[in-house]
Formats: structure tokens, sequence, C-alpha cells
């Protein structure tokens, strides 16, 4: 039975309280954090109150920065992106639900950029999946896949309710646009 | 006929008219235009999604606003423009359409923005292309003739939606010159297939074409009762060159009955928005009071187009 190679799943609440701690060493009043959409977002939301950051969360939605997009063509419902802090000079933190090839972290730096000059980027995410295909590190990961994932797989950050504080948790499902 | 505006997989190929493309595309653009609202507002007023691309502007006839907002719309998205005023060039030396089309093709053209005086030359052009293998050049009709100018009505149906939010419970009065305009067409045919249940025309009986109802609206010849009621007001440009003819008495006399004042737009609801496609024939259609009044909603319809052109352009150049 393929299943039984598949890594276990963690609790994305468990590994949530580990990513806070992880980035408190570090939080202060010059750090910023910006989600990606959406599972990123969701995560910022709950981080940014954990942490008590007094910078205003941003949000960025990387469709425009694709680098499929000539094959793939425009994503629906693209969501606007939200920058709501001075960028030059920031230190910011990309929240991301899952790292994989490490495209989508490349195209929010991409965009961070036209926004003005950071003064540092880091990387918190929920787990790391594998299989990356660029050069690119979160500083700040809860949880790394005993194996890496197949391509086939899917791993997803779900939301329980509409509200920033409801139970998040992490599911595995087959890839529907391989 | 297959619909030539939508690739084998119902992708926006081409954007020629706004008649015969479903509800579910027109929401689609609008959708995909808001997130380009806020690239304005950035440092770095671009994207990279026509990195690469060449778009030609192609203007048969004169028209520096269009034009210049399909200029801004490409260079946001990072395209290289090239603009060219076909009627100081090649046709006046006598070079057909096609031909022209043919060499800019030729030049590895990515897209095409076409303005022409003829009703159904981007059609020609779309044609054209497909007949000769080139489905990778997109073309979008930036007005043609008396007969669509898709994008003008998108932004306008953009700028509905911005403040009525729900296009199914609204009245909308389309004014004016409705014979020979292009954008009260597909304004028209916007606003039914977005569901609106009641679109007026206003207009006296010379600026009307023959069987307008057909469209689907209900006919006034009067301000006062076309305008009672309405939730979005959309007045048309009279065309200076139509005031020398026949249909009209004079542009002082069209004010009079037909020109928009703060009097007859007490008639519409208190909440009525005003709209314009531009460029303004102040004291003729519209009275400057109400031009530079609070119902007003002209200067947003100019920024709106620039991020509604930008959807455009994008779903065309991934289709």
């Amino acid at each position: 039975m393929p299943n039984t190679t598949l890594p276990r799943i963690p609790d994305a609440e468990v590994l949530l309280d580990a990513l806070v701690e992880a980035l408190r060493a570090d939080a202060g009043p010059g750090m910023a954090l910006v989600g990606i959409h959406t599972g990123g977002v969701w995560l910022a939301e709950r981080l940014h109150a954990a942490l008590g950051l007094s910078i205003p969360l941003g949000s960025i939605d990387v469709s425009f920065y694709r680098d499929d997009y000539t094959s793939r063509g425009l994503h629906r419902g693209t969501r606007t992106s939200s920058i709501p802090f001075e960028v030059d000079g920031a230190h910011i933190v990309i929240v991301d639900d899952v790292l994989y090839t490490g495209r989508t972290v490349r195209a929010a730096m991409n965009e961070l950029f036209d926004y003005g000059r950071p003064g540092r980027i880091d990387l918190a995410v929920l787990a790391d999946r594998g299989g990356r295909e660029l050069p690119i590190f979160a500083r700040y990961c809860a949880h790394v896949l005993t194996r890496p994932l197949p391509a086939t797989k899917e791993l997803v950050l779900m939301r329980t309710g509409k509200d920033a504080q409801s139970s998040l948790s992490l599911t595995l499902k087959e890839k529907c646009d391989a | 006929m297959r619909n030539l505006q939508l690739n084998s997989h119902g992708e926006l190929q081409h954007l020629l008219t706004i008649e015969g493309l479903p509800r579910t595309m027109l929401t689609a653009i609008l959708d995909n235009a808001a997130p380009f609202t806020e690239v304005a507002e950035r440092e770095v007023k671009k994207l990279p999604l026509l990195r690469g691309k060449s778009v030609f502007n192609l203007f048969f006839e004169n028209s520096t606003r269009t034009r210049t907002t399909f200029e801004i719309a490409a260079k946001r998205l990072s395209a290289d423009v090239i603009n060219l005023n076909i009627n100081t060039s090649s046709a006046s030396k006598g070079e057909t359409l096609l031909d022209t089309i043919d060499n800019l093709a030729a030049m590895q053209a990515d897209m095409f923005v076409v303005r022409h005086q003829s009703s159904g030359a981007p059609f020609l052009i779309a044609e054209h292309l497909a007949a000769t293998g080139l489905d990778h050049i997109h073309v979008v009709n930036a007005g043609d003739g008396s007969h669509a100018h898709p994008t003008q009505a998108l932004l306008d149906m953009y700028t509905i939606r911005h403040y009525k939010r729900d296009f199914t419970q609204l009245t909308v009065a389309v004014i004016g010159d409705i014979l020979h305009s292009r954008v009260a067409r597909s304004q028209i045919h916007a606003l039914t297939t977005l569901g609106v249940p009641e679109v007026r025309v206003i207009a006296p009986k010379t600026l009307l074409p023959a069987s307008v109802e057909r469209l689907g609206v209900r006919v006034f010849h009067d301000m006062h009762e076309g305008l009672r009621g309405v939730d979005v007001v959309m007045m048309l440009r009279l065309q200076n060159e139509r005031m020398n003819g026949a249909l009209l008495p004079s542009p002082q006399e069209f004010f009079k009955s037909y020109g928009l004042t703060p009097e007859k737009l007490a008639q519409a609801k208190p909440d009525a928005i005003v709209m314009h496609p531009g460029p303004m024939n102040r004291g003729v259609e519209i009275d400057s009071a109400v031009a530079d009044g609070t119902h007003s909603v002209i200067l947003p319809q100019v920024t709106f187009g620039i991020a509604v052109r930008m959807a455009v352009m994008s779903m065309l150049a991934g289709a």
C-alpha cells in the first residue's frame, strides 16, 4: 500500500506553538510579518497576535509574480496584496504554511522588492515537505517531514472557522492540477 | 460559427465585443481586475506578467485618451508597447489593413490593441490571424466604428460594482447619442448580461437606432421621466461632428433637453452615481455642477479603467 510509505502529518496547532517560540527570540518592535495567501495569512494572523507585534500585518498574493504564468494563465480569485508598513529597511518575516519548491517564496520576495528595499527577509513555515528547486531556506521551521512527499501529493493547511483564532490543521491531499 | 473570442478551453482569446460573452466571463474579468487596482499605490508600479511581450497599439482613428490608458496598462504589466498612428503612416501610402497586420506579425507581435473607424475591423484581424495560423497573437478591440468598445463597458461595470455591489437590484439609464455610440451598445450588452433588471435609454428619436428595444431596454425621450428613481446615470459623449448634421438643432438646444443638470439629476435616487466615458463636453451633455459634483464618479472610472485593461491583457496573454 503506497499510503504506508507516507510520512506522519503532525498537528498544526502543536507546530504553531513551536513556531511562536522559535520566532519569540527574535521578535521585537522591528519585526514585520507578511503572510502569503491563503494559509500563510491565517498563520501570520495567529503569530502576529501571539507575539504581540506592533507593525501591522501584511499579506501578499503572489499570483502576479508566479513563474508558471505563461503556461497556466492568470490565477482566478487573486487577492489584493496589502503591505501597510514602510518596506525600506524593514525586517520582514515571510510566513507560509508549507515550504516546497521555493518558487512561491521567490515570487513573494520579488513582490516585496516592488514596495521598497527591505533590510532583511526571513522565512517562517509550519512544515517543510522537501523537494526544493531553488536555494531557499526557512530560518523558522516548526517541522521537517521525515521523507519528502511525492509530487502527486499536496500538503494543505485548513481552517475550521472564519475568524483569525479558529483552529488550524494540516491535511494530505491528491494534487488536483498536477 | 465558433466564438472567435474564446479558445477551445473557454479562455479569453480575443476581446472584440461584449455581445456573446457569458456572464461568467464578464464576472471573471471584473474579479481579476480588483487586485490590479492596488498596483498603482506601490513604489514600483509594475508587474512582470507581460515581460518580454510586444503590444502594438494600432490606432487607425485618433484617440489619445484610450491609447494612453492601454499604454499605461501594458507598461505596468512590463510589456514593450509600440504605438502606431496608422492614419498618418502606411494606410495613407495605400497598404491594406491585413498587409499591415502581416507585417507587424512578422515583427513578432504578441498583442494588437485596435481602434478603427470601421465596425468589424478587429473581427477581420482576428479571423485573419486564425486563418493564417497566428493563434498566439491576441486582439483587443479599443473601439470600432459605431459597433463596440468592450473595455470601456467593462470599466463601467467595474465602477458600478464598486459603488453598488449587486447588479440585480439596479435601474440604470444610458443617456445621449445612442445611435452613433459604440460605448452605449457595449454598455447595454454588459448590463443585461450581468443581470441588471432595468436598463433605460434616454435620447431624442433622431439619436436612437431602429428597434433599440430589442436590446432589452426601455426607451424614454424625456429626461425627467427617464431619470426617475435610477441608481446609475451613464452619460454619453455627444460627438462634435454629429452636431452639425440634420439630427440635432444645436448644442444649446440639446443641453436644454438632454444635458444632465443638478435639477434633472434630482429625479434619480439620492445616492445615484453619474458616469461619463470622457472626454466631456461641458455644457452640452453634462453641466459642470454635475460633472464636478458629489454624485460624479467620472475620475474613478479612469483609474479603474487601467486595472480593467491590465486584467484583460493578462487574461489574453495567459490564454
